[in-house]
């Protein structure tokens, strides 16, 4: 039993990463996309809370909103993996069900 | 010329997520179309408009970025950026944009007017100006 969990906004403006990081079980994913990609980078205020997360979950995030965003792959923190639309599909596949955090 | 008024247009949101900072942009060249003496103010995800790199190829929108390079040719004046914004997001200086301003009549130049200021400096510049958009 694993859910995906996609959370589409900035941490700096709403909290739904750090709820869908409270909430979400080990072992389960998160996905972030859109203004969540900010959540995947390096060197914020963000970045300790995300690492902490990626200890029993996987992060990932969509390659064309980093880009849409000048967010470079040197840029995005370590082990966090970065899917493009297909690799989302299959993270859909892969789990029980999608929760997405607004 | 006693129809200029100081304005100011603060950005507090990031670039594509919502359409807050695309019409934010087009309120920006409409008031220094006017003639009016106008600034911006980019603070909190604010900051994410002025991120220079922005690839939009593989995401169907249009990369509205390259318009705030000629901001300076439609004479907005200053371009600031909160420090402590900008700090937050592990982001300095090299990572703008620059933005070059000239004043045809003076033949003044500046080469970017894109300034960071710290938090006493925002609250005076917005505290100086006679409107602020939001």
């Amino acid at each position: 039993m694993a859910d995906l969990h996609t959370v589409n906004k900035s941490p700096f403006e709403k909290n739904s990463l750090e709820t869908a990081i409270r909430y979400s079980l080990a072992g389960s994913s998160i996905l972030l996309l859109e203004d969540g990609v900010y959540g995947a980078t390096k060197g914020t205020a963000m970045e300790g809370m995300v690492k902490d997360a990626m200890g029993d979950r996987k992060v990932y995030a969509l390659r064309s909103d980093l880009m849409a965003r000048a967010i470079k792959e040197d840029r995005v923190i370590d082990g966090v993996q970065i899917v493009d639309y297909a690799g989302f599909v299959d993270l859909v596949e892969a789990n029980d069900k999608v929760q997405a955090w607004l | 010329m006693s129809d200029v008024k100081k304005f100011m247009y603060l950005n507090r949101r990031a670039p594509y997520g919502t359409i807050y900072a695309w019409e934010s942009l087009e309120v920006i060249l409409i008031g220094a179309a006017f003639d009016q003496e106008v600034s911006l103010m980019c603070m909190d995800d604010g900051v994410y408009q002025l991120v220079k790199g922005s690839d939009t190829s593989q995401s169907d929108m249009k990369n509205f970025m390259p318009t705030y390079r000629t901001l300076g040719d439609y004479g907005v004046r200053h371009m600031y950026v909160d420090k402590a914004s900008l700090e937050a997001r592990g982001l300095t200086q090299d990572d703008l944009i620059e933005v070059a301003w000239e004043d045809f009549e003076t033949e003044e130049e500046v080469d970017n007017i894109v300034e960071i200021v710290d938090a006493d400096q925002v609250a005076k510049l917005m505290a100086e100006s006679e409107v602020v958009f939001s």
